[in-house]
């Protein structure tokens, strides 16, 4: 473990500031020539506030507070993540694994990775008739692929040594996958996991759109519907802090993985 | 018939018509408690030698017998030392020395297991490091979390792949020294595999050299009969000691070395290490 001294450094904070000055100038600059419709900044302050002073509050089915709206999708986000990481991973390490598996099963994985969520979400509803599954089976078959070959990526390059030492102790089937398989794969299959939470993320709002789910995603598409513009770029910031907050979360456990080994 | 026994070994790499035969008609007897050292040139196939023993690669040609059976794969009965230590680097020095143990002696109680485990760290001088990770231990503790491993399984035979070619020379003549005094209690059967002809005279009871490769063959065995405990600092002066050298460098230079091949890379030349105290 290092420790580096905390030192304040301006730039640190008032350079990422420049961005953020730079785009709602251009952003006002815009709604006030050339974009009548797009509300300007302030306006649209004004009107998304009380979804955001009071982000849990829940007045009705169609009017809530943003953290409410993305709770809902990062509900359903979470489960459909946990499908594409249970498919995924040994999907991932059976591609490492054998050969003749990854022969017989790279090329079409090459070619379903591309599909678009918009896609694969009617395949899904014709498959389960339901919106919600069909949303989680859309979520989960677009996240998978980075995790199934992230986790492939992996295990083929665990050294030879280690897995020669796995042959001279003759350790187990079991033994030989949770002490070096495994932990050897992990830093990898952390990479997967967190591409894989990007791309569910970025599928969510897609899928709500079509499926009407309640959700920030469904929320956004509503608005639109009823005109309401400033709600839609309300959803649009919220869908950015979310996914922002999100990767960082999981890239501070891939580095502890990293540190680890 | 001998513990150990190579016959009329062969092993190539590559497809068919492509193929180069890396080891050719390798014969090697090594008997019961006998401490032989081969030595040799990069790259002449010294680590697929001894995979033949350790059971990670099965010869072309020929057999290779352990106690009269043939080798089919890896086993307890024999413990190998790697050339890059090769360590579980998410375990602990001792955790890595559990390993071996646990499956080694699975019908054991974890405190005997533990006991075990602890008492090879410590027979390598590295109780202190316990729980360290290898990433924390230099490239001589390494080395000896690696021979405690493969000690701990208490093998038969103890297969030494140059395990001290990636350290430094004060740290080589100490481990040197140390696998002389582990062998010298354990009495183990130890097949040593080096590109330093020093060491193989340092340790070995025969000292035999392997030509440069393709095709490489083993050339005649010498013996050393000096008594032990060797005394590093004297050796150097020993007329026994200058006569196996000589006798290993004039067939690795000679014979040993085909003409129009390069010539030997400078490590398999004696380093002279009399400065350092054993």
């Amino acid at each position: 473990m290092k420790k580096t001294a905390v030192r304040f450094d301006p730039s640190a904070y008032l350079l990422p500031l420049v961005g953020v000055v730079a785009l709602v100038g251009f952003w006002a600059l815009s709604s006030a020539t050339w974009s009548k419709n797009l509300p300007s900044p302030a306006k649209t302050w004004s009107v998304a506030k009380p979804f955001i002073v009071e982000p849990f509050a829940k007045r009705g089915e169609l009017d809530q507070g943003v953290a409410r709206f993305a709770w809902y999708s990062l509900w359903l986000v979470a489960k459909g993540y946990a499908l594409a990481i249970l498919f995924g991973t040994p999907l991932g390490f059976v591609l490492g694994r054998s050969k003749l598996f990854a022969k017989s099963f790279d090329p079409i994985i090459q070619v379903l990775r591309p599909v678009s969520p918009l896609a694969w979400l009617p395949l899904g509803l014709v498959l389960f008739e339901k919106s919600q599954p069909a949303a989680l089976f859309t979520i989960a078959i677009c996240a998978m692929w980075p995790t199934v070959l992230n986790t492939a990526l992996g295990v083929r390059s665990i050294p030879q040594d280690y897995l020669n030492v796995a042959r001279v102790l003759q350790l187990s089937p079991a033994k030989t996958f949770f002490k070096v398989l495994l932990p050897a794969t992990l830093p990898y299959m952390f990479t997967g996991f967190r591409l894989s939470l990007g791309i569910a993320w970025l599928v969510i709002v897609a899928v709500e759109m079509l499926t009407g789910s309640p959700g920030i995603g469904g929320f956004l598409w509503q608005e639109y519907n009823s005109l309401i513009y400033e709600h839609i770029i309300l959803c649009i910031l919220t869908i950015g802090i979310v996914g922002f907050v999100l990767d960082r979360l999981m890239s501070a456990v891939e580095r502890r993985l990293r540190v680890a080994v | 018939m001998a513990f150990l026994e190579l016959a009329h070994v062969g092993k190539g790499y590559g497809a068919a018509g492509a193929r180069t035969e890396v080891l050719h008609d390798i014969n090697l007897t090594v008997e019961r408690g006998e401490f032989v050292a081969i030595v040799g040139y990069s790259g002449a196939g010294k680590t697929t030698l001894i995979n033949m023993v350790s059971g990670l690669a099965a010869p072309d040609t020929g057999t290779v017998t352990l106690d009269g059976k043939p080798i089919t794969g890896p086993g307890a009965d024999r413990g190998v030392v790697f050339q890059n230590y090769s360590l579980l680097p998410w375990l602990t020095a001792y955790d890595n020395v559990l390993l071996a143990v646990d499956q080694a002696f699975g019908g054991w109680t974890s405190q005997q297991k533990r006991e075990h485990a602890e008492k090879h760290l410590a027979l390598v001088n590295l109780a202190a490091a316990r729980d360290k990770k290898p990433s924390e231990l230099s490239g001589g503790m390494k080395q000896r979390v690696s021979v405690a491993r493969a000690l701990a399984v208490d093998p038969q035979v103890l297969l030494l792949d140059e395990p001290l070619g990636a350290l430094d020379a004060l740290t080589r003549a100490v481990l040197q020294d140390e696998i002389s005094r582990i062998w010298q209690t354990s009495k183990k059967t130890v097949l040593l595999i080096t590109n330093d002809v020093d060491e193989g005279i340092l340790l070995a009871d025969r000292i035999i050299p392997l030509s440069i490769g393709p095709r490489a063959t083993l050339g005649p065995a010498v013996t050393i009969d000096i008594p032990r405990p060797r005394d590093r600092k004297a050796m150097n002066h020993d007329e026994r000691f200058k006569h196996a050298r000589n006798q290993v460098i004039e067939y690795l230079l000679g014979p040993g070395r085909r003409r129009g091949q390069p010539p030997p890379a400078p490590e398999l030349l004696p380093a002279s290490i009399e400065t350092v105290a054993a």
